[in-house]
């Protein structure tokens, strides 16, 4: 499989009155082409910054993505490209859905000139054209009556057709790459269902590689090939979809598993649950970011941060519990289909 | 164990929004059904289903347009203020929201006192000393009564929500979508803290989210809601196992769960369509235009809520 992004070291900063808030901590990773990788974790932990940041979205002050940070399209490095060469790249080879339809589109355009805009500008084709092929567009995200609702404004759609329409401006000039911020976070199971299924097959049809960003592991159980936990700005373990479920090796991952409800677990039973919460960016600790939380904590975590550990190919922990002098801890996954466990 | 008793007595209340000329929002159009004391009701349902007004009309926060609301025996309805007064001492809502119902100007003291003085049931002295009561009940800090909401994360926000509302000892807590703002582990902090509390001081709760699995978790029955009716009410467990009515079914088929095995290869029944404009809706059942196994009689008659099984309440035509 060929590597279509590459993100390396990217550190990204915002200055406020108070200090420096480091929201992304030098985080790396890659995507390939045509799968789908879902970032994981709560709110704060720099997900959002971190997608964003591909895209150079983020305003500048107060954003600033340092120096040596790289972000690789294919063989471009997408930092070091001028403005003008970034809008060609937005849109059109990376786009993105963001997470709150309501808010996110413009409400003083109708939604055929919204989804044409982007066609208008990289492709060069005119507004008729554009909206000949935006009908097809809108067919194509399952919205019925394609020639009346591209003259309509977004406040006559429901919140489900907005994240249909935002998809289709996604999509509009076929991406290399999408990625979608929390898409289906402010709809409704019945309508998120559909959501996810029309974004599953979309991809499928036009082999693009999608960045979910979410914080429900229900929603990256059913999509992603690949998933990567983030805790404070750092990934702390990535690693296949049946890795990180089955398999997890963080406590942070195990946390995260353990304090969702499963339809089998007993009725008012405790559930699991994480003390305190993360720690200041704005000076992060020295060790590892999550030490000051966790259950298994030892010396060492307080003082160094732990490096990556390669548990297979492509399943990685930062974890000092992986180093083989540390104790090994057993970790149980309840399981639907039973008996899983690691 | 002593024969249950009913607490909050729901009949057939509606509540009617005007909205424009000629135009009804009826956001809750006929509920009915009880709550027993110690027991924890989940209300479940889409955005825009009513079961956020359905709460809020329980409280006696919106006038009921008809039906009739009775907590122990009295009308929550229809009252005079301080007859009123003295009845919500006994009934306390937690709101969805941690960041805007807490009043940013009140140190957090104030807001968990805010009943206290209202009621007047604690002065000086014995006022701190049940403050800090409650701050320990929840989880927080003496210190933190002196400071203002900003200062907290939406966990602890949502803590001293939970301590505001206890504060005058009531029996039955409305809990409004207490964790939807809340991410994931402090959610499991929140919802253990309830369960936990119910248990230390035996109370009732009417539990309203839309998250499936954690209202399965915390409740005793499930009433599912949609565009204003009851559609089904049964035991947790029952309902989750063995859902009749379709729209729990396909509801239940949505709920993304965290295992990827599982949720790849099970059927998903795919509702299609959207939840309609409860403004002047029609006749026959509220379900009728994205049901799969619809008949004829579905759009004429709107089917009534009966005892399918035992304590296994469903508002279908199929049954």
């Amino acid at each position: 499989m060929k590597k279509i992004l590459d993100v390396k070291n990217l550190r990204v900063s915002f200055k406020t009155y108070a200090g420096e808030n480091k929201a992304v901590r030098g985080v790396n990773f890659h995507l390939f082409e045509g799968e789908t990788l879902a970032i994981v974790g709560e709110s704060g932990c720099g997900k959002t910054v971190t997608s964003k940041s591909i895209l150079r979205i983020l305003p500048s002050p107060p954003a600033l993505i340092h120096e040596d940070s790289q972000v690789f399209l294919e063989d471009r490095e997408l930092t070091e490209l001028s403005d003008a060469e970034m809008v060609n790249i937005r849109g059109s080879e990376i786009s993105m859905i963001f997470q709150d339809p309501m808010t996110s589109l413009n409400p003083t355009m109708r939604i055929g000139d919204q989804i044409a805009e982007s066609m208008i500008i990289h492709r060069g084709i005119t507004r008729k054209e554009a909206l000949n092929e935006v009908v097809n567009l809108l067919e194509m995200v399952g919205i019925p009556n394609p020639e009346a609702r591209i003259k309509q404004y977004p406040h006559e759609f429901s919140g489900g057709m907005r994240q249909r329409a935002m998809i289709a401006i996604a999509l509009a000039c076929n991406p290399k790459i999408l990625i979608a911020d929390e898409p289906t976070t402010a709809l409704d199971v019945t309508i998120q269902a559909q959501i996810m299924d029309l974004i599953k097959s979309l991809q499928k049809k036009l082999n693009t590689a999608v960045i979910l960003v979410t914080h429900d592991l229900g929603v990256v159980a059913e999509v992603a090939d690949r998933i990567q936990v983030m805790y404070a700005g750092e990934i702390v373990e990535t690693g296949n979809s049946r890795d990180i479920f089955y398999r997890p090796k963080h406590p942070y991952t195990w946390a995260l598993l353990k304090s969702v409800p499963k339809l089998g677990t007993e009725n008012k039973s405790e559930l699991y649950s994480l003390n305190g919460t993360p720690p200041d960016l704005l000076n992060p600790p020295k060790g590892c970011a999550f030490a000051a939380r966790c259950e298994y904590c030892m010396n060492i975590c307080r003082v160094k941060a732990p490096a990556f550990t390669d548990i297979t190919e492509d399943h990685k922990a930062a974890c000092w519990l992986m180093h083989p002098k540390a104790p090994t801890i057993d970790y149980k996954v309840e399981s639907y289909t039973g008996g899983q466990t690691c | 164990m002593l024969e249950k008793q009913v607490l909050v007595e729901v009949k057939d209340l509606k509540k009617h929004f005007k909205v424009g000329r000629k135009k009804m929002l009826k956001a809750v159009d006929g509920v009915s059904f009880n709550i027993m004391h110690g027991e924890t009701l989940g209300l479940v349902g889409e955005s825009g289903c009513g079961k956020t007004t359905c709460g809020r009309t329980i409280m006696g926060l919106y006038e009921a347009t008809d039906g009739q609301v009775t907590f122990k025996g009295q009308s929550v309805h229809g009252r005079k203020a301080k007859e009123k007064l003295e009845l919500t001492k006994k009934m306390q809502i937690i709101f969805q929201d941690p960041y805007a119902s807490l009043n940013p100007r009140m140190t957090v003291g104030d807001i968990i006192c805010e009943g206290i003085d209202i009621h007047d049931m604690y002065r000086g002295e014995k006022r701190t000393k049940r403050m800090h009561e409650l701050l320990d009940l929840v989880g927080l800090n003496h210190e933190h009564a002196s400071r203002f909401p900003h200062e907290f994360s939406g966990g602890q926000r949502q803590r001293i929500g939970i301590a505001r509302a206890l504060a005058i000892e009531p029996e039955f807590i409305v809990c409004d979508e207490p964790i939807s703002a809340l991410d994931v582990s402090i959610q499991a902090q929140v919802v253990n803290l309830l369960i936990q509390l119910q248990e230390q001081l035996g109370l009732t709760y009417l539990f309203i989210a839309h998250d499936l699995s954690m209202v399965k978790h915390i409740s005793d029955r499930v009433g599912v809601m949609y565009l204003g009716h009851m559609v089904e009410l049964t035991g947790s467990e029952s309902l989750y196992m063995k859902p009749l009515h379709p729209y729990t079914q396909a509801l239940l088929s949505a709920i993304p769960e965290p295992d990827p095995d599982y949720s790849q290869s099970k059927e998903r029944i795919q509702l299609d369509g959207e939840i309609p404009s409860p403004i002047n809706p029609t006749d026959g059942c509220r379900f009728a235009s994205r049901c799969s196994r619809v008949k004829e009689e579905c759009h004429t008659e709107t089917p009534l809520i009966k005892e399918v099984e035992t304590d296994h309440f469903v508002a279908c035509h199929l049954y």
